[in-house]
């Protein structure tokens, strides 16, 4: 194939997929979702390299809901944003936070669940959380979450931010002991850190944060912006998986408690 | 384009950057160091003197870096053994960690370029050495080493840049070096361009000091071939 034959084909290749991205986008029968994949237990991959966790579930059932065909893409929580406005899927459920900053970039359903964000350390590490308390320790993160976000504002003069990509590999420096607390959802942090084997020496320490100004709303389903039909697809999909029990169904496998943060549906 | 998101992180660039120099002149050093004795052993006929220095050039030159510098940084910390031990607070900082990976890494690929150009001392120098009643240690120290280091500039000179454009490898370990920079601005204004733009201007510039400063280096070291 000569250079310019071969353009041309890469072209024609590329406006028939563009053409295949639009004609969808306006049905919404066939919808891609962005997924974290290391964030147990609402997502992780498993052993076979499947993914499974409580965002999976939803994400699957509100499609159900919704009536279309969902397509899981697995992408990195650093470029979940990007990807999304770079159409390489449609929505993000990822135990996205609702916040101020990203409300920029996209547009959120309403939240789907909420859970505070708590600071664990070792059993036998007796810190404080105080300003004076948390002088001179170091912290790890997943980068560029609420987490991150509140620890910087709140203690970036005092304390040393550890940043990691996935909060995984933040719970292997925490056993490796490279760092002297951790600051993550507490659900995450209890399910996929503490009540494992890797994390038995460690333990929650200090309050529930919960400060909506760090915080947020809750966890939403992030989409382009003015992609206003999907959104309110997903809108009706979570009040309805909420209304007829689905979402309790899902829940109840993972946790004990309600992880919605207020009784379902009205 | 959004020119005030790079404007506002410029001071975390230039942290980034001092990291980013600090790693790998350090390691460049280290390497070197290590590299000379190495290549020297290399050049042995004997196998229990080469053996050794072989498997450690063959590792290094076999694998790529970030999984060099996985096994230091996270593979270490497995072992408890290692955790109570003294060398921990060494390993337990990523700083350090990269450093060591990069020293090692740099030191075999350098012990391999001067190896190279030692076997490559035309024989009649040598000769002329030994004409001049020279002794072994005194050839190599006058002789065949300076020969060595001249020839091995130019392949040095790459190897400088490779071991400066593997030094991004340290931002997956939470050091915020140059490309460690980028990946927080990324995250923070979800602004990929701008971010690894400004992230790969900073290496086209460090690239450009190098190359520069290493053509400086050869005039100096080879006036003597010139053709005047």
């Amino acid at each position: 194939m000569t250079r310019k034959t071969f353009v041309a084909a890469l072209t024609a290749t590329a406006m028939m997929a563009g053409a295949a991205g639009s004609a969808a986008a306006d049905e919404w029968d066939t919808i891609r979702i962005g997924v974290e994949g290391a964030y147990p237990p609402f997502s992780q991959v498993d052993s076979g390299g499947a993914l499974s966790g409580f965002d999976i579930e939803i994400a699957n059932v509100l499609c159900d809901e919704i009536g279309a065909e969902c397509t899981l893409v697995q992408q990195d929580w650093d470029g979940i944003i990007p990807a999304l406005l770079a159409r390489r899927y449609d929505a993000i459920v990822a135990s996205m936070s609702i916040t101020e900053e990203r409300a920029k970039r996209v547009d959120f359903t309403d939240k789907y669940y909420q859970t505070p964000a708590k600071f664990a350390a070792p059993k036998d590490a007796e810190v404080e959380i105080s300003r004076e308390g948390l002088d001179g320790k170091t912290v790890g993160v997943q980068r560029a979450t609420i987490h991150d976000n509140f620890i910087s504002e709140e203690f970036g003069d005092t304390v040393d931010i550890r940043r990691y990509a996935t909060q995984d590999e933040a719970y292997m420096d925490a056993v490796a002991g490279r760092v002297d607390l951790l600051l993550a959802d507490s659900v995450t942090m209890a399910v996929g850190f503490l009540e494992t084997e890797e994390g038995e020496g460690w333990e929650f320490v200090g309050p529930d944060f919960t400060d909506p100004q760090y915080f947020g709303e809750g966890v939403g389903i992030a989409v382009r912006p003015g992609e206003d039909a999907l959104r309110e697809k997903f809108n009706d999909a979570i009040a309805a998986i909420l209304a007829d029990g689905r979402y309790e169904e899902i829940q109840n496998k993972y946790f004990d408690f309600n992880v919605y943060g207020e009784p379902y549906g009205e | 384009m959004d020119f005030t998101i790079i404007l506002d992180n410029l001071p975390l660039y230039v942290q980034g950057l001092w990291i980013t120099i600090q790693l790998v002149f350090l390691a460049l050093c280290a390497g070197l160091v290590l590299a000379v004795p190495t290549a020297l052993l290399l050049t042995s006929k004997n196998p229990l003197v080469w053996g050794l220095p072989y498997a450690y050039v063959y590792f290094f030159r076999g694998t790529p870096l970030l999984v060099q510098l996985f096994l230091i940084y996270h593979g270490m910390g497995q072992f408890e053994t290692i955790r109570e031990s003294f060398i921990w607070p060494i390993f337990r900082e990523a700083y350090w960690c990269a450093l060591i990976a990069f020293s090692l890494n740099t030191g075999a690929y350098t012990a391999e370029i001067l190896r190279g150009a030692i076997n490559q001392t035309p024989w009649g120098e040598i000769e002329a050495a030994k004409a001049c009643g020279m002794r072994k240690v005194t050839r190599y120290r006058r002789i065949i080493l300076p020969s060595a280091f001249r020839r091995a500039l130019p392949a040095y000179g790459n190897e400088v840049i490779f071991m400066l454009h593997g030094s991004a490898v340290a931002s997956i370990v939470t050091l915020v070096d140059i490309l460690g920079a980028g990946r927080i601005v990324n995250a923070r204004y979800f602004a990929p361009w701008e971010a690894y733009v400004t992230s790969g201007l900073f290496y086209l510039c460090l690239t450009f000091a190098i190359v520069y400063f290493f053509k400086l280096w050869e005039r100096r070291w080879s006036a003597h071939l010139r053709t005047r």
